[in-house]
């Protein structure tokens, strides 16, 4: 919903908030529901308003609970018994510099009193994580804090032993340092929310004294898009793509008339020096793991032409797909997101012309656009929008660029084979297979929160959850890696079955479409079916649940020579296989024991 | 501004923030005329009328307006 896309009119958000939240809920979307505990130390009841209405627009449905007023503290290390029973799928503190009851204050402090000071105010907060993560398990985020507006001492109070602002810098390092050492724990950076809105708009001392709220009404909005994001890139739902125009976005000037050398790129103009510092920062977004990716009204060759332009930071070889042509562009994205197997709703278009940005948001509403005047503006856009909000970093993201290449090679071997399998078999296929090892478990839950086509029961999974179940007797749990002699494509597939006797039910099969046709599912069901066999099981049940983007697999447990045991009428349905007589089905894959 | 100039837009806002397109505010309506009107939802018509008119209210005001006749009488004086 275009009023919720960043950037937002956050006033007019939370005017017509019941709107806004009346049109989403009644849109017909099927979004992902998500219990979220919020732990105020102020005032929470706006900022959990908006949180609601950029997560609905997110693709999340959100229920909460709130603490009573300030009382963060106690519930986490006390408990409560309506948070209990709410049991949280992810938690939100919110504390600010308000929350602070340790400030110095006496300039005659010795630096030991000043660090113990720190540190016992750092425990506070450190119990009530550690607290929260022995009750519930599940993902945290943390406000960092805020500088205050009003500094008795001038620049003195950030460097000095009793200055307050020295106190929250060194307070923001240190939950920095505790983020960095858990997995799931997350910082929401208030800090530089408040920069950013600026401090003096930030700061409203009333909205304290009247209703507790730690910041102005005006910026909880921002605030409160910042959560969404990191949420949302929990649950897997950031974008993929950056798909760029080329004339006047990725240089200055227009190839085809300007020619090579027109074209103002690099350090000889500052034309030419902002444009390079845009695709140096496009690149970075690659080495997240973001792809790239071009759509541009030009002849191929002068694209290419423009793109190797010697001081150019962004090459021909960055890029998953280039399209240089005359198409209308909203035809060239759908023909990318279909070579690359990605939804469209996976693409962030940047061009300069908003009539372009205008054309694609009429025929593909999914796609996010930024139009801009100058390329910073892009820059802040594309940032400020949170489409690629890092949650966490895993080494498939970081290879995910050459992964994609090497699929365009395959597709291009392919076509010189006599037979499907025959080109299966030159691809020299390599596949590991074993349990949940703790490595390996980032990118499984992150598939399980990801994958919508090929997933027999679209079931989520949070890392905790991953965890547990990876030394769980009562299931088998299986993750599948995949290379191949153009490169590895990391974990590919997962499947989780929960022992039920001497049946296994497979509650949860799910493959990347990076590896679609691969038979890596016949793999995965050959060592299913032996560890099965080893734990006295002689009968597999599969599985259906219909949603709106899995067809591709209603029929998969029918191919493996499951018998249908049933079938409803939404379109669900239930298989069974004996395994006694099994037969291994997977002949081009060679799957090696786990590496020690 | 005058009277009849600020309640038409008085009311725009009412009905955004009530989510209620039926609501005609009169400078005598209070929050016991509006269902949904409690001390949240104050926090939030307050900020609406803000920036609606252009203004702040100050915190005696915002915690002592009786009936929406004060509230315009405020917006009179230093609305826009």
């Amino acid at each position: 919903m275009k009023e919720l896309d960043f950037p937002f009119d956050g006033n007019e958000i939370m005017r017509k908030k019941l709107a806004l939240r009346k049109k989403m809920l009644s849109d017909g979307t099927a979004r992902l529901k998500k219990k979220i505990a919020v732990l105020g130390g102020s005032t929470t009841s706006h900022v959990v308003a908006a949180l609601e209405l950029f997560l609905l627009n997110f693709g999340i449905e959100p229920v909460f609970y709130q603490s009573e007023y300030n009382k963060f503290f106690e519930d986490a290390l006390f408990g409560s018994k309506e948070l209990d029973s709410f049991s949280p799928d992810i938690i939100y503190i919110h504390t600010t510099s308000r929350n602070l009851t340790m400030l110095p204050d006496d300039p005659a402090e010795i630096p030991q009193q000043a660090e113990t000071r720190l540190n016992e105010q750092f425990s506070v907060f450190k119990q009530v994580w550690e607290s929260l993560s022995q009750r519930f398990s599940c993902p945290i985020i943390q406000n960092n804090f805020e500088l205050p507006l009003c500094r008795r001492t001038g620049s003195y109070d950030g460097w000095g032993t009793a200055g307050h602002a020295a106190f929250i810098n060194r307070m923001n390092v240190m939950l920095s340092d505790y983020a960095r050492s858990r997995s799931s724990f997350y910082i929401n950076d208030i800090n530089y929310l408040s920069a950013v809105c600026g401090l003096e708009k930030w700061h409203d001392p009333e909205a304290w004294y009247l209703y507790k709220y730690a910041m102005s009404t005006s910026v909880i909005p921002d605030l409160a898009y910042s959560i969404a994001c990191i949420i949302k890139s929990v649950y897997g739902k950031n974008h993929k793509v950056i798909d760029l125009d080329l004339d006047n976005t990725l240089w200055g000037g227009v190839i085809g008339d300007d020619g090579q050398e027109g074209i103002e790129i690099g350090q000889e103009t500052p034309v030419g020096q902002s444009f390079a510092e845009f695709q140096s920062f496009i690149k970075g977004y690659k080495n997240f793991g973001v792809l790239l990716a071009v759509c541009s009204k030009n002849d191929k060759e002068n694209a290419l032409l423009g793109l190797e332009h010697p001081f150019g930071v962004l090459k021909p070889q960055d890029f998953v797909s280039i399209k240089a042509n005359w198409l209308p562009k909203d035809q060239n994205i759908a023909d990318s997101a279909n070579e690359l197997s990605l939804g469209a709703d996976s693409f962030v278009f940047i061009d300069d012309n908003p009539a372009e940005c205008a054309i694609i948001e009429g025929q593909l509403p999914m796609v996010k656009t930024i139009s801009f005047s100058d390329v910073h503006e892009a820059m802040y856009k594309l940032s400020r929008g949170g489409y690629f909000e890092v949650t966490a970093v895993s080494a498939d993201d970081i290879r995910r660029s050459e992964m994609y290449a090497a699929n365009a090679q395959r597709t291009a071997l392919q076509k010189s084979f006599a037979s499907y399998e025959e080109y299966l078999i030159s691809l020299e296929m390599n596949a590991v297979i074993c349990g949940f090892e703790p490595v390996y478990i980032q990118r499984i839950t992150q598939l399980t929160n990801k994958s919508n086509q090929f997933n027999l029961t679209t079931r989520r999974y949070t890392e905790n959850e991953i965890r547990d179940l990876s030394s769980d007797s009562g299931h088998i749990c299986l993750c599948g890696q995949l290379s191949d002699k153009f490169g590895d494509n990391g974990i590919v597939s997962v499947v989780i079955g929960r022992i039920n006797g001497s049946q296994l039910d497979i509650e949860l099969w799910l493959m990347s479409c990076r590896v679609l046709k691969r038979d890596m599912e016949l793999a995965m069901l050959d060592e299913l079916v032996r560890l099965a066999r080893l734990r006295g099981i002689d009968r597999i049940n599969g599985y259906y649940y219909k949603t709106a983007k899995n067809s591709m697999v209603a029929e998969l447990y029918g191919s493996f020579g499951f018998e249908l045991d049933n079938r409803s009428e939404n379109g669900d349905s239930v298989w069974h296989m004996n395994i006694d007589s099994y037969k291994k089905k997977n002949k081009v894959i060679n799957v090696k024991d786990k590496e020690k | 501004m005058n009277i009849n100039e600020i309640i038409p837009r008085l009311n725009e806002v009412f009905r955004d923030v009530f989510g209620d397109p039926s609501i005609s505010v009169t400078p005598d309506t209070t929050s016991a005329d509006i269902e949904d009107w409690d001390s949240i939802e104050h926090i939030n018509l307050i900020g609406a009328v803000e920036s609606e008119f252009g203004m702040r209210f100050k915190m005696r005001e915002v915690s002592g307006m009786k009936n929406v006749g004060e509230m315009i009488n405020i917006i009179q004086e230093r609305g826009k």
